[in-house]
């Protein structure tokens, strides 16, 4: 059985070349094998969100998917999301708006709004706070944040 | 998990070879990969299908639509065609999984998702669906969510669908590699063998899902009730595709989501509405000849209030 398989990928505009176990989830690759330990391991079953990154500029779940489905893809996670030395607007936001307590869902949430934004956008759909927290659901916040979550994204949604 | 070998398919031939030899096919993963982290399935190979070219929504001369195996649940809900011409499709699509999962979930992959039965989900639970012949601890456990039509004395599991609850009022025809099923006729009641779930032979591949031009006039809708806004499985949820005249329901398909073991078409429901006036006195009337089959749980009662009130509140919006 072929436990090990070689795999290409870029992340955060680095491209990588891995050898991996194949039944390493995009998760367990970001955090174990490249040190990037902002997508976090919440529930591990898709229902938390706490792990979502950006594949291909779309959003999903890395504990989800098997790294080795992956090869070519371009991966942005949390990490990526600011450049040169400057946070994004979303992670301002987040800052701005007290959109956390724990922390824990933060990069989730920030990556997911990030490809939310994109989706809403090319549908040319108007955001309000209910349409913000109907796109946004695929993420749990357990201390509660959501108020101000959703006003930190309207406020970059509105730019 | 228990390691597998893993393959990428280049062509649909090939990945019905390997589909031969056993090996299970992996679209986008949201429920597959989810399982095999659960120990519920343990394939021995995976032949990845997600990249095969089987992603297209093309218009049929017809009138009508066909949507390859491997399009992603949100290109779907978001196709102009689809949106225009079966708005039921779209909202269902929509209220299923979260934005994350749909972008990854295929259209296959999402007709072929698992029950979410609480005991099928565990491994040290009994369960004739997983383990056939184990026994089935929902019947007498926690059971809210599960079905109050077409379940047997072996499962009572409800499939966990939106998509194929549209697909059902829709008469959609799902294409395999070697033929095209009815999707009414695609799910098996579970009776006696809980762990058949579809008609598929082993190693048969899904490659599309088709759809006939929509009738003139015809209106049609999504709704689901579920424990949370967002975000969660249908307790029970209704489409209704419906075409109505002078105020005469001339045809009206429906199906009921989250309550049997497979979209569940409401042909009682559908005969006692053609041909009447669309009124909240002929709506009650095809609740109640729908609901009369319906066989509640110790514990899912509510389900058939439910069912009653979500389907009288949908034909009044789409028949309006």
């Amino acid at each position: 059985m072929a436990s090990e398989i070689e795999l290409e990928l870029t992340v955060n505009g680095v491209p990588r070349s891995l050898e991996v176990d194949v039944r390493t989830t995009l998760l367990d690759l970001l955090r174990e094998h490249l040190d990037l330990i902002g997508a976090k391991k919440g529930c591990d079953h898709g229902q938390c969100g706490a792990c979502t990154v950006l594949v291909n500029g779309h959003r999903a779940n890395a504990c989800l998917l098997l790294a080795v489905s992956l090869g070519g893809a371009d991966v942005t996670t949390i990490e990526g999301l600011a450049s040169d030395g400057e946070l994004h607007q979303l992670q301002r936001a987040f800052i701005e708006h007290d959109a956390f307590q724990c922390g824990y869902c933060t990069p989730g949430q920030i990556c997911s709004a990030a490809g939310m934004l994109s989706e809403a956008s090319e549908e040319g759909v108007a955001l309000d706070a209910a349409e913000i927290r109907e796109r946004m659901s695929g993420n749990l916040c357990r201390c509660g944040a959501y108020v101000n979550i959703v006003a930190a994204i309207a406020e970059v949604a509105e730019r | 998990m228990r390691s597998f070998d893993y393959a990428r398919a280049a062509s649909v031939d090939e990945a019905i070879r390997a589909g031969a030899d056993g090996a299970v096919y992996l679209g986008g993963g949201t429920n597959l990969v989810d399982l095999m982290k659960l120990g519920v399935v343990e394939p021995g190979a995976l032949v990845d299908v997600s990249r095969l070219p089987l992603d297209m929504i093309e218009e049929l001369p017809t009138g009508g639509l066909r949507i390859g195996a491997t399009v992603r649940n949100s290109d779907l809900a978001l196709n102009g065609l689809v949106r225009e011409r079966y708005p039921v499709l779209s909202q269902a699509l929509l209220a299923g999984a979260s934005g994350q999962i749909r972008n990854v979930a295929t259209v296959a992959g999402n007709l072929l998702q698992r029950t979410r039965c609480p005991y099928f989900q565990d491994v040290s639970k009994p369960c004739n669906k997983r383990r056939p012949g184990s026994g089935c601890p929902a019947i007498k456990g926690a059971h809210q969510g599960l079905a109050i039509f077409g379940h047997s004395d072996a499962c009572v599991a409800t499939h966990p669908s939106d998509m194929a609850v549209a697909l059902a009022a829709l008469d959609a025809r799902v294409e395999t590699a070697s033929r095209t099923v009815a999707l009414n006729d695609f799910y098996v009641l579970p009776e006696e063998r809980p762990e058949l779930e579809t008609v598929l032979e082993p190693g048969e591949l899904v490659v599309a899902v088709s759809l006939e031009a929509p009738l003139e006039g015809a209106r049609s809708a999504y709704r689901k009730v579920r424990e949370r806004a967002s975000f969660s499985f249908a307790l029970v949820s209704v489409a209704v595709v419906a075409t109505v005249v002078d105020g005469t329901v001339r045809s009206a398909r429906i199906a009921f989501g989250g309550v049997a073991p497979r979209p569940w078409r409401a042909l009682k429901a559908e005969e006692a509405l053609s041909g009447r006036e669309a009124s909240a006195e002929s709506f009650e009337a095809a609740a109640a000849a729908e609901l009369e089959q319906a066989r509640p749980l110790r514990d899912n009662g509510f389900k058939v209030e439910l069912v009653r009130r979500l389907l009288v509140w949908t034909l009044t919006e789409v028949c309006k």
